[in-house]
């Protein structure tokens, strides 16, 4: 970032009325939270009484043994197969497919593609629970429908299959902005390379490895960070569809701070979980900076 | 090598599959708003033999999304209105302002960006009941400002960091103040930012799922998305009535999707997602 001059005879200070009324709600509503949150991960507390403990590093301790909490991690490291893996590799294979000139109706299938990422996750959580539902549920009736009535679930309310349920909602919020990132990448890789290749007698597949994923460094940066952490910090999915149910078949770890904090009134404990989650999701984020920013630099 | 039109078979198969597999289960729940429970049973992707409108009628005065409608607007028009303003202050002022303690101020801000909800709900709640704003829009609306300013100062200041220098020189030698050079030369420049920042912005708001269902326990202050949380349990197997809660919630993001495509996926794009 440069540093701009001030012009003669104007005060360099006059930057900072600009900052003022932002900075005021940022801190508030901000800045100050998040201290405290890792503040409050210290104390016993239950919410309302005047008396905090200091308990030092003790809630996460318990954090550490709990098995809830290693079973709500476990499922959101699974999450990031749903939400990242599948939406990346599919984004993928349909950038290998298509040319890198726009084809005629394009506009049209961004629109459609990019669709899942604009609705409320609310609402993407009656639309699958209703297709998930084991009695009238579109699923269901398909599979009874091509005689594979045999295979039919009560998809959400199952322990084994709960968890993937949920998880391919995921994927499929996901995946269209995964085609579209990398669609729009593709425009920015030059012909030249695919033609010169194609004189030396490379294959299509010798082409997309060597050419197209380089070209989509930045591009697939991008998307597997903001899948990961979309996966690590899903709570509106999980709280529509199943509240972390059956059992805890599908607790994750925004659904436990949630629940620890606001039903159990384990404020200390909550905010502990809080504090690791921000901490995973902070180290991620300055990764993807230090991917795009690497990759400015290799172009210069 | 095989000639264009034969590539385009399979091309075109693949996107048309990917498009429906989005388009049906949308489809599926505008349809069935329009349909009684055993219609929906009986064709869950057929057109309703009526276009019924009972199932909105009852969702938005039964189930008073009328209020939650209403809760959801005022919520969205402050968050976009004071978070725009304040972001194009603030990326001014990092982009072209001279600035003592910079270095130190963006990082800050940065991290706004980064930190989930989840890091900031819990001081928040008590905070917010120590000021005795909870069960208000304030609670529902400065805590949105806060992480959205962040948001909209990064993308700020990348437009005005990238703003042609020699204009603003150009403003200065005749004589206009910063302030006057911000919004006479620099903001009609800064409109297609604007806009995106405002339709991002516009989106997240009304979208916003944690901040409403904790820091709001009155039903009447509930915004739409919370709103219809509670509708679902209390209607799990009305999905006609459901779907129908469910179109109010998201066809406002959907309209200002579909109107402002180009500037919505530029901003996607540009590393703001879907949290």
């Amino acid at each position: 970032m440069r540093s701009n001059q001030a012009y003669p005879g104007e005060n360099k200070w006059k930057g900072w009325l600009y900052l003022l009324p932002g900075f005021l709600i940022y801190l508030g509503f901000t800045f100050y939270p998040i201290l405290e949150t890792v503040r409050t991960s210290f104390y016993e507390w239950n919410g309302f009484s005047a008396r905090r403990d200091w308990i030092g590093l003790q809630n996460y301790r318990v954090m550490f043994y709990d098995a809830q909490f290693t079973n709500a991690f476990l499922h959101n490291l699974i999450f990031i197969l749903f939400f990242c893996v599948l939406p990346v590799l599919l984004g993928l294979l349909l950038a290998s497919l298509l040319t890198r000139k726009t084809l005629p109706g394009m506009t049209f299938f961004r629109t459609v593609l990019f669709l899942p990422q604009v609705i409320s996750m609310v609402v993407v959580g009656v639309i699958w629970r209703w297709i998930f539902n084991p009695q009238f549920g579109p699923l269901n009736i398909l599979l009874k429908a091509v005689g594979l009535g045999s295979l039919t679930r009560a998809w959400l309310g199952d322990f084994a299959l709960a968890l993937p349920a949920v998880g391919s909602v995921g994927t499929w919020v996901q995946y269209g902005f995964c085609m579209i990132l990398f669609l729009a990448g593709m425009q920015h890789i030059s012909e030249e390379y695919y033609e010169a290749s194609s004189l030396d007698g490379a294959n299509a597949f010798q082409q997309f490895l060597h050419i197209t994923i380089p070209g989509l460094r930045a591009e697939i940066g991008v998307a597997l960070v903001t899948t990961i952490i979309a996966a690590l910090r899903v709570f509106d999915l999980v709280y529509v569809t199943t509240r972390g149910g059956p059992g805890n078949a599908t607790l994750v770890v925004g659904f436990l701070i949630y629940r620890s904090a606001f039903q159990q009134n384990r404020i200390g404990y909550a905010s502990a979980v809080a504090t690791v989650l921000m901490i995973i999701i902070l180290a991620i984020s300055l990764l993807i900076r230090r991917l795009q920013n690497g990759n400015e630099e290799a172009k210069e | 090598m095989t000639s264009p039109k034969t590539q385009l078979v399979p091309r075109y198969l693949l996107l048309t599959f990917f498009a429906l597999l989005v388009l049906l289960p949308v489809s599926g729940l505008f349809l069935g708003a329009f349909k009684t429970d055993t219609q929906l049973i009986q064709g869950p992707f057929s057109l309703p033999r009526t276009w019924n409108l009972d199932n909105f009628r009852q969702a938005w005065f039964t189930g008073r999304f009328n209020i939650f409608f209403k809760n959801s607007v005022i919520v969205s028009a402050a968050v976009v209105a004071a978070s725009v303003f304040i972001s194009v202050l603030m990326g001014y002022a990092f982009g072209l302002l001279p600035l003592p303690g910079k270095k130190w101020l963006f990082p800050l801000i940065l991290l706004g960006y980064m930190v989930p909800f989840e890091a900031v709900i819990i001081p928040l709640y008590h905070f917010l009941d120590l000021l005795g704003l909870r069960d208000t829009y304030w609670a529902l609306i400065l805590p949105q400002i806060g992480l959205s300013v962040s948001f909209g100062t990064l993308w700020m200041t990348s437009f005005f960091e990238n703003a042609p220098r020699d204009l603003v020189d150009a403003a200065a030698m005749d004589g206009c103040t910063r302030w006057q050079t911000l919004w006479r030369v620099l903001w009609p420049l800064a409109k297609p930012s604007v806009t995106t920042l405002v339709v991002l912005v516009f989106m997240w708001t009304w979208n916003e799922f944690l901040l409403a269902l904790v820091l709001v326990q009155d039903e009447t202050m509930r915004t739409l998305p919370v709103g219809l949380a509670f509708f679902q349990g209390k209607y799990t197997a009305n999905i006609p009535l459901l779907a129908a809660g469910a179109l109010i919630v998201a066809v406002p993001t959907v309209l200002v999707y579909i109107l402002f495509q180009r500037f919505f996926i530029r901003g996607m794009l540009g590393g703001a997602v879907k949290g």
